[in-house]
């Protein structure tokens, strides 16, 4: 019964909860739809049945046993492949990960199993994280759902994918400076990274450590705040985890979806929306913020003069991180190792002819960046500049606060562009997340609501940032934006994307 | 004048362990010069007396109980080696040749 695949994660687990569906037969349904589809999508790097089909089977006799199950025991799950899982190949995108198999499981991953969600396979991912478009991945690009020769955003362009297509309903994501925002802006899915340190980073493969923080992926708001009361929460393991109770993201999200936005202070980011910006995106955007205007939530402008800077500071701060962490990619725990074909193979030619091979063209570029940005000489002038950027972004948003609950903009500048359009241009590549990038410099959490589509047809994100540890406003706010918006369109926006051709090789 | 020029990049992909040929590093030279050139006015934005902050929300001294924990068995942290000999991870020489 293919229809299945069509509910919401909430729907499909009351299913579950009443006994008349299985997880054994939720699983197998969307095992069947990406085997039909992802020939055309290529949102999964690695699907595993096996796996997912044991997962579901020990869900459904666990539920016979009469065992107190948590809200989505039961419902199948995507996991993008920079988060470890134990004994299933983990490459981050990456050639130079190939054939690694992760002795441990990341904590969210943990967590998904305790919750028995069913693990449906891994899902495709610019390199280490590093793009807007999932084209940097070793592996082939992703496609987007709506228009197949689009991008799916990046980097988490296989998780929106997968969701947006409903080969999974749930999924799990990384968001560096927007790689769950954007990909769910131009998809028209959820996405939310969470106030960092809300979500265990424990085996998230580290891109920029101070920018990193795992999320939740799904089709609509509720399903969204559910999947992240799973995966959030205190975590010894990462000494960047806060030690407090996680803030009642599913409660927040009904309480939105019931239409209660009253009173609520919307700040529209000034500069986020000018030169730039496509006109159908400020469309979509201005009729969305009519909205919650209409549902008796106030707005006005905010300026956050220091978010001009952002993207130059987080070009600076992130490939730095980077060029530190992918240090670890050395050819001799792990990982892919290439004897170099001239000279001798000592450790350090081995491992500089091993990165050579192993690693593509954007994380050279980054790793190279970084390293130039922390050498000696240049440290203060680029690194140590950047992060005094990040303390006046931090201030701009302090300030906001001062007098909004939220503040809100376009997720992206653009809709989804076409494969192999920028591939070519680094710095245009990097404007798509100019939106997102200040909300991980300062650390706060940050949502993607589907906002409608553009006049070239494409979906539209609405993105709303809240202050840190208060992401139980986005699920309010986005919750509210998008009952209102269904309630207009007739229904959900992705029953508007064209039929995905069937039947493709995977 | 070039923000950053092909010799420079070369000198530090080096540092960063990268072997680049000649072709790939004429590319990366063009595409990181219009890139550092662009993150250049960072430099310009803050004033002296702008502290930096290296993390978004700064936690202070995160401590854990001194308690045994199991880890990785041996087994385990060898699985995905690219070489090893009995119980350890083989690595090539670490010396180069002489001058």
């Amino acid at each position: 019964m293919s229809d299945l695949t069509r509910l919401s994660a909430a729907a499909m687990a009351e299913l579950l909860a009443k006994g008349e569906s299985s997880s054994v037969e939720l699983t197998q349904a969307h095992l069947d739809r990406i085997e039909a589809v992802d020939g055309a999508v290529h949102a999964f790097l690695r699907t595993l049945p096996e796996v997912a089909l044991a997962e579901a089977r020990a869900a459904d006799q666990a539920r016979a046993a009469g065992e107190d199950l948590p809200a989505l025991a039961g419902v199948p799950i995507a996991v993008k492949d920079v988060l470890a899982t134990k004994g299933l190949a983990t490459t981050c995108g990456s050639r130079i990960l190939e054939n690694w198999i992760p002795a441990y499981d990341a904590t969210v991953v943990r967590k998904l199993r305790q919750a028995r969600l069913p693990i449906l396979g891994k899902t495709n991912m610019d390199e280490f994280a590093m793009g807007s478009s999932t084209e940097h991945s070793a592996y082939g690009p992703t496609h987007n759902p709506w228009d197949l020769e689009r991008i799916p955003g990046g980097s988490g362009g296989g998780s929106a994918a997968a969701v947006g297509a409903f080969e999974a309903p749930l999924a799990l994501g990384s968001d560096t400076g927007g790689s769950i925002r954007q990909p769910a802006a131009v998809t028209g899915t959820v996405g939310v990274k969470p106030t960092y340190g809300a979500v265990s980073r424990y085996g998230l493969v580290a891109m920029a450590s101070s920018l990193d923080q795992v999320g939740p992926v799904a089709r609509n708001v509720l399903d969204t705040a559910m999947l992240h009361a799973v995966i959030a929460g205190h975590d010894p393991k990462d000494m960047t985890s806060l030690n407090e109770p996680v803030p009642a993201v599913v409660e927040a999200a009904r309480l939105g979806l019931a239409g209660d936005v009253k009173g609520l202070r919307v700040g529209i980011v000034r500069e986020l929306g000018g030169e730039g910006f496509g006109q159908g995106v400020l469309g979509r955007f201005a009729e969305a913020l009519r909205l919650l205007e209409d549902l008796g939530a106030t707005t006005l402008e905010v300026s956050c003069p220091s978010f001009s800077s952002a993207l130059g500071a987080y070009y600076l701060i992130m490939p730095s991180e980077a060029s530190s962490n992918l240090a670890r990619f050395d050819s001799i725990r792990y990982g892919l190792r290439v004897r170099p074909e001239n000279g001798p193979a000592t450790a350090e030619s081995v491992m500089a002819a091993t990165r050579a091979a192993g690693f593509g063209p954007e994380v050279k570029r980054r790793i190279i960046l970084g390293t130039y940005a922390l050498s000696a000489g240049y440290y203060d002038a680029y690194y140590g500049s950047a992060q005094k950027v990040r303390t006046l972004i931090q201030r701009d948003f302090e300030n906001a606060w001062q007098d909004v609950d939220v503040l809100v903009s376009p997720t992206s500048p653009t809709t989804a562009f076409k494969l192999g359009e920028k591939l070519d241009d680094p710095l245009a590549m990097y404007l798509a997340d100019v939106a997102t990038i200040p909300v991980n410099l300062a650390g706060v959490p940050g949502i993607s609501v589907p906002c409608g589509l553009a006049e070239d047809g494409l979906p539209v994100g609405f993105q709303i940032v809240a202050p840190a540890r208060a992401d139980a406003f986005l699920y309010q706010v986005g919750g509210a934006l998008e009952a209102a918006l269904v309630e207009r369109w007739g229904g959900p926006l992705l029953e508007r994307a064209p039929a995905l051709p069937e039947g493709g090789r995977r | 004048m070039p923000a950053i020029s092909r010799a420079e990049v070369a000198r530090v992909a080096a540092l960063a362990r990268i072997a680049l040929d000649e072709a790939e590093l004429d590319r990366l030279a063009g595409q990181l010069d219009s890139i550092v050139e662009a993150v250049r006015t960072v430099g310009q934005v803050a004033a002296d007396d702008v502290p930096a902050t290296s993390h978004p929300i700064a936690l202070v001294n995160v401590f854990r109980p001194d308690q045994v924990h199991p880890s990785l068995s041996v087994e385990e942290a060898l699985q995905s080696a690219p070489a090893r000999e009995a119980d350890q991870f083989k690595v090539p020489r670490i010396l180069g040749e002489e001058p």
